[in-house]
């Protein structure tokens, strides 16, 4: 089926697996009802429930929360955060603040891109661990291929401060023994032996961990999109309590301008660029 | 030391008694508020934003026309419909165009395809077996997983259809008539050849991403340009919806299959 018949038996009815509500009655997600099926269920539970289609231990759970507490940072500086406080000090809404700060955290340098792409590689390099590649062959080969492997480095500091109780964490539950999240500590190896500032990083750490747990890249995508949520409350609510439009106040002349001399509209040039 | 901003597009001079109120603002070193208000169009003050120079007459013209082809696409759109989905039930207006760039970000009739569509150009240029090689096989943004979903077909071009719409033909000719049109006039004189080889009808993101590339701009400026321009539209329906009451908006029966 393709084309208008298609589109045609989308029409007027959604079908669907993952679940309906009727008001009133009931509401069933993936196949269970929500209120006896479920009953008790904690949000990172429906959560993971609702991106995979399967239900994850306790000790799992544990671990998929504590990956997005361990990295909460109430600094208004950080982007992300700084998008959700400049709406809160602006009056806007807290929807839409916290909208504009979880958008603006599908990041390239920072957040769901690092994420999406360490796991990409994990995923791949873990197939050819499986098979009986070395590590060094399968670093050297992504390298010559990509250029660099995300997941390890930090331009502010070689130093992840979360690793420490993130690792403690995954010991606690007894998921840090995975595949994956060995092959991140043989890649960081081989990579210090070309560059001393390429230690895994907390998106490879876990991005790793999440391999372990089962998920593919596109699962994991969606996990992350509120990895960085738990930090921009403090500073909405901060940023709401300041002066409106006190937040990071610019003077005008703390705005350099590198640009065009002044010119005259009325004199522009009415012919083709060159 | 206080942090300061650097940007090439705005100067603005403080008022003598308060450095936070501006006197004058000037963009790309044109005085707005002293000359250009009330001597420039929207479609100037965009180009100027973007490319950093005044158009000339016949770059206002092209892309104040593209402006109006895509200022509306329309209820059935998928955009315009989330953009009413979010007004009916009442939420606030800026939700409305979240709800609008949310889904027309995307790559299906969306500013993702067009950012495709124009990276094809930037390859490509005016070489038609180029342009059949890469229409005949993936994407090149696809051949490797990126973070955005992957669409299955060649950037511009209808997954749905059997022929270019209507619409999307008469915006291409009355487009490609303008003096600016050097690669919509391309497209359409080979339009047969481009449909035959991705195998699907052209879509208005095809002539979106000619005409934005007519006018100089990068990928990224008119992926940026074609989510800005398609809002007008979404935020026109969104308020008609919320006028009218979530009972007279569209709430489909449910069909629940059995869980995967």
């Amino acid at each position: 089926m393709s084309g208008a018949e298609l589109l045609a038996a989308h029409s007027g009815v959604l079908r669907t697996r993952v679940g309906a509500c009727w008001p009133g009655t009931r509401a069933v997600f993936r196949g269970q009802d929500l209120h006896r099926d479920l009953a008790g269920a904690s949000s990172m539970d429906l959560f993971l429930f609702g991106i995979t289609g399967r239900r994850f231990t306790d000790g799992e759970l544990r671990l998929l929360d504590g990956m997005w507490a361990l990295t909460g940072y109430p600094d208004t500086r950080l982007w992300n955060n700084r998008v959700a406080a400049l709406a809160a000090n602006a009056r806007s809404l807290p929807s839409l603040a916290m909208a504009g700060g979880i958008a603006a955290s599908d990041a390239r340098v920072f957040g769901g891109g690092p994420a999406f792409f360490s796991i990409d590689f994990f995923l791949r390099a873990g197939e050819r661990r499986r098979a009986g590649e070395e590590v060094e062959a399968i670093v050297a080969d992504e390298l010559a291929e990509r250029r660099r492997i995300l997941g390890y480095g930090r331009p502010m500091s070689s130093t992840d401060e979360r690793l420490p109780p993130l690792v403690a964490l995954a010991e606690r539950e007894g998921l840090a023994g995975g595949l994956h999240f060995r092959l991140a500590l043989d890649v960081e190896q081989a990579l210090l032996r070309r560059k001393p500032f390429l230690k895994l990083n907390y998106a490879g750490a876990t991005a790793a961990l999440a391999a372990d747990l089962g998920l593919t890249a596109r699962q994991y995508q969606l996990y992350n999109v509120l990895k960085t949520l738990l930090g921009m409350p403090p500073c909405v609510v901060e940023a709401s309590e300041k002066p409106e439009g006190a937040l990071m106040a610019m003077p005008c002349a703390n705005v350099i301008y590198e640009g065009q001399a002044p010119r005259t509209w009325l004199k522009r040039r009415q012919t083709a660029h060159s | 030391m206080t942090p300061t901003l650097t940007t090439r597009i705005w100067r603005e001079e403080p008022e003598p008694g308060n450095p936070f109120a501006t006197r004058a603002a000037h963009c790309h070193g044109y005085d707005v508020y002293g000359e250009m208000l009330g001597h420039a169009g929207w479609a100037d003050m965009l180009f100027l934003l973007f490319r950093g120079e005044a158009p000339w007459p016949e770059q206002a013209e092209l892309l104040e026309m593209l402006a109006v082809a895509l200022a509306n696409a329309g209820p059935r759109d998928q955009a315009v419909h989330a953009a009413m989905a979010s007004a009916v039930g009442g939420a606030p207006a800026a939700a409305t165009l979240i709800a609008a760039l949310s889904v027309g970000a995307g790559r299906r009739d969306g500013a993702r395809d067009v950012f495709d569509a124009m990276k094809a150009w930037e390859d490509c240029g005016f070489d038609l077996a180029a342009w059949q090689q890469r229409l005949a096989g993936p994407a090149p943004a696809q051949q490797r997983l990126d973070l955005w979903p992957e669409s299955g077909r060649a950037a511009g071009f209808d997954p749905h259809g059997d022929a270019a719409a209507g619409i999307v033909v008469q915006a291409l000719d009355t487009l490609a008539g303008l003096a600016q049109a050097e690669r919509l006039r391309w497209l359409a004189r080979h339009r047969a050849e481009l449909e035959a080889a991705a195998g699907l009808p052209l879509a208005m993101g095809a002539v979106a991403a000619a005409a934005l590339a007519d006018l100089g701009f990068s990928p990224e400026q008119g992926e940026m340009l074609f989510l800005l321009l398609r809002l007008p539209g979404a935020a026109a329906h969104a308020l008609e919806q919320r006028a009218m009451g979530f009972k007279r908006f569209p709430f489909p029966a449910v069909q629940l299959e059995e869980a995967a």
